[in-house]
């Protein structure tokens, strides 16, 4: 079995934000793995370490796709050390400031050269927040779509995939045959982190690297569809009162409250 | 007048709030033309609960492949109503589910995509909340047919005293669409607390809870709010991940937000700086929450709180 995890590069979740141009700024801020793309790879780990428990060399491999800059390595390489096999970033010119579509056709192309079984991702990416692509490359593959995994449960010999979706509107059971593109919630497990051996080993695994032309896509199909007219930074919130509770903080907090009608 | 279809959320039972916000945007941009996917002999009584909104017309699907086969099965149900009404536009409720079937339509039907708009103009054009809140984008589609999805609770719906006309509508689902079979499936476990991304008060409890809960949610429940949490608090197991507000979680927009114990990272203000009015309670003046709150008190949750319900409960009776 071959499962894809798709992962992004995003700017720090805990850091300040920038625009240029009605663009975010990603060269002011760190770049880090999508946090909830640690999840994919954790529960990615899971399902195959224990098929693999023993074998000299793997049967069953995990390969990291992104799209993004050359510094996107750095992601790719995280979920190397987590244990993943070996990597593929698509990087070109053409894809800067690529919308979703365009991001997931790229992925889906990537997928399709590798013949994998499943694709695993994150809900959603820290920056963007859309949550389309796991679907959307579900759709351009003509693949099942088993997303917002809560449980993730993988017959090999079956060939078949069941899983818990989980959102707001619900819980649902659902399942496929292969090939599908599962994605999983943050509540599934516990990302670990890299151990040692784990970073030194990820130094030595193979990252592929490919542009537009390898997969065979010219950038005319790539142009995005919206069209920024305006983009402004929220002005600053007015300085309120703050108050040093000193017995009384509870009451004026009252006063305050019921005064603007809030409660 | 531009045609503007609206797929109508419902549980089976019961149409969404979100049904007659969309219809007022809808309406705006032209015609609104409202989208039942339903299963069999379900679909007149959702229908009726559309009445004195702004549709006029409501096209209802009755057939039970949709829900047993999911969203590709709904993405195509939807590409062939937008086909045959020749629609300039679909305006979809931003959940989780609504959001996907946006983005294979996207790729199906080669349209561009809008997802999370907090405004929607009579031109299409669409208003954005992005990063947090922290900016405020406008974007149009450059594409025939404009797809969509709108945040909860963005307009207040306007009425309408005539009622839609009800129409049959007939969907063919293609094996390529019946790939996921769904077995079963629940609505959500309802507390007895409003949704956090629907609540007009949110109280939220972060790292000074120290795991203890109960005077946030006694104090939420004295003013009818929904309880949240900080990432501290929902990764330390303290409180469900569902609850999470911020960058990673949910983002609330309510008339009152109260930050009980929470020391206003970005990663949290990410999530509800866009609130109407901020209360933050810290025991440390140097938190940078208090730099967005209208009123902080700096002091011990556990003692602010309990005497703010006193005092709340004494004014009321």
């Amino acid at each position: 079995m071959k499962i894809a995890i798709c992962v992004k590069q995003v700017p720090d979740s805990w850091a300040e934000k920038k625009m240029v141009s009605g663009r975010l700024d990603r060269e002011s801020v760190d770049a880090v793995l999508n946090d909830l793309d640690e999840y994919a790879i954790e529960e990615a780990l899971r399902i195959l370490e224990p098929l693999n428990e023993g074998e000299e060399t793997p049967e069953h491999s995990i390969t990291v796709i992104s799209m993004g800059p050359e510094r996107a390595t750095e992601a790719i390489r995280k979920g190397l050390s987590m244990g993943a096999h070996s990597g593929i970033l698509v990087t070109d010119v053409a894809l800067q400031g690529s919308d979703a579509v365009s991001t997931a056709k790229v992925l889906a192309s990537t997928i399709k050269s590798g013949g994998f079984d499943l694709v695993f991702c994150g809900t959603e990416s820290t920056d963007a927040r859309m949550s389309v692509v796991p679907a959307m490359v579900a759709e351009i593959l003509g693949w099942a779509q088993l997303t917002f995994a809560g449980s993730v449960k993988v017959d090999v010999a079956a060939r078949q995939v069941e899983i818990v979706r989980m959102t707001d509107s619900g819980v649902e059971n659902m399942s496929a045959k292969f090939p599908c593109v599962v994605s999983v919630i943050e509540k599934i497990n516990e990302p670990r982190y890299p151990s040692f051996k784990g970073i030194m080993a990820a130094k030595k695994k193979p990252i592929e690297n490919k542009t537009l032309n390898d997969l065979g896509i010219s950038a005319s199909e790539l142009t995005a569809w919206s069209e920024v007219l305006d983009s402004q930074s929220r002005p600053p919130r007015e300085k309120g009162v703050k108050l040093e509770d000193s017995g009384e903080g509870g009451s004026k907090l009252a006063d305050y409250l019921l005064e603007k009608r809030l409660v | 007048m531009t045609k503007n279809l609206v797929l109508i959320d419902h549980d089976g039972t019961k149409v969404a709030k979100s049904a007659s916000e969309l219809a007022t945007f809808a309406k705006r941009a032209g015609n609104a033309i409202g989208v039942l996917l339903a299963n069999t002999g379900t679909g007149d009584s959702l229908a009726t609960q559309l009445n004195g909104t702004e549709f006029e017309r409501v096209l209802v699907v009755e057939n039970d492949e949709i829900s047993r086969y999911g969203i590709a099965a709904a993405t195509s149900s939807l590409a062939q109503i937008i086909e045959k009404e020749s629609a300039e536009s679909v305006l979809i409720a931003s959940s989780a589910r609504g959001k996907e079937i946006a983005g294979r339509l996207a790729v199906r039907l080669k349209s561009g995509i809008i997802t999370d708009a907090v405004d929607v103009s009579s031109e299409l054009s669409t208003t954005q909340s992005v990063f947090g809140g922290s900016f405020t984008v406008k974007a149009k589609l450059k594409t025939p047919l404009s797809i969509i999805t709108v945040r909860p609770s963005s307009i207040e719906p306007s009425s309408s005293s005539a009622n839609p006309t009800v129409e049959k509508a007939s969907v063919t689902i293609d094996d390529k669409d019946k790939l996921v079979e769904i077995s079963t499936s629940q609505p959500p476990v309802k507390g007895g607390r409003p949704d956090l991304t629907e609540a007009k008060i949110v109280v939220s409890g972060g790292r000074g809870t120290n795991g203890n809960f109960a005077e946030v949610e006694a104090f939420a429940d004295l003013v009818g709010g929904a309880v949240g949490a900080s990432r501290a608090a929902t990764d330390a197991g303290w409180y469900p991940h569902t609850h999470q507000v911020g960058q990673t979680g949910k983002t609330v927009s309510p008339q009152l937000y109260v930050a009980c114990g929470i020391s206003g990272a970005i990663q949290h203000r990410a999530g509800m700086q866009t609130s109407k009015t901020i209360v933050a309670i810290n025991k440390d003046p140097e938190a940078p929450i208090f730099d967005l709150a209208d009123f902080g008190v700096v002091g011990d949750l556990f003692a602010v709180l309990p005497q703010a319900r006193e005092a709340i409960k004494a004014k009321r009776s």
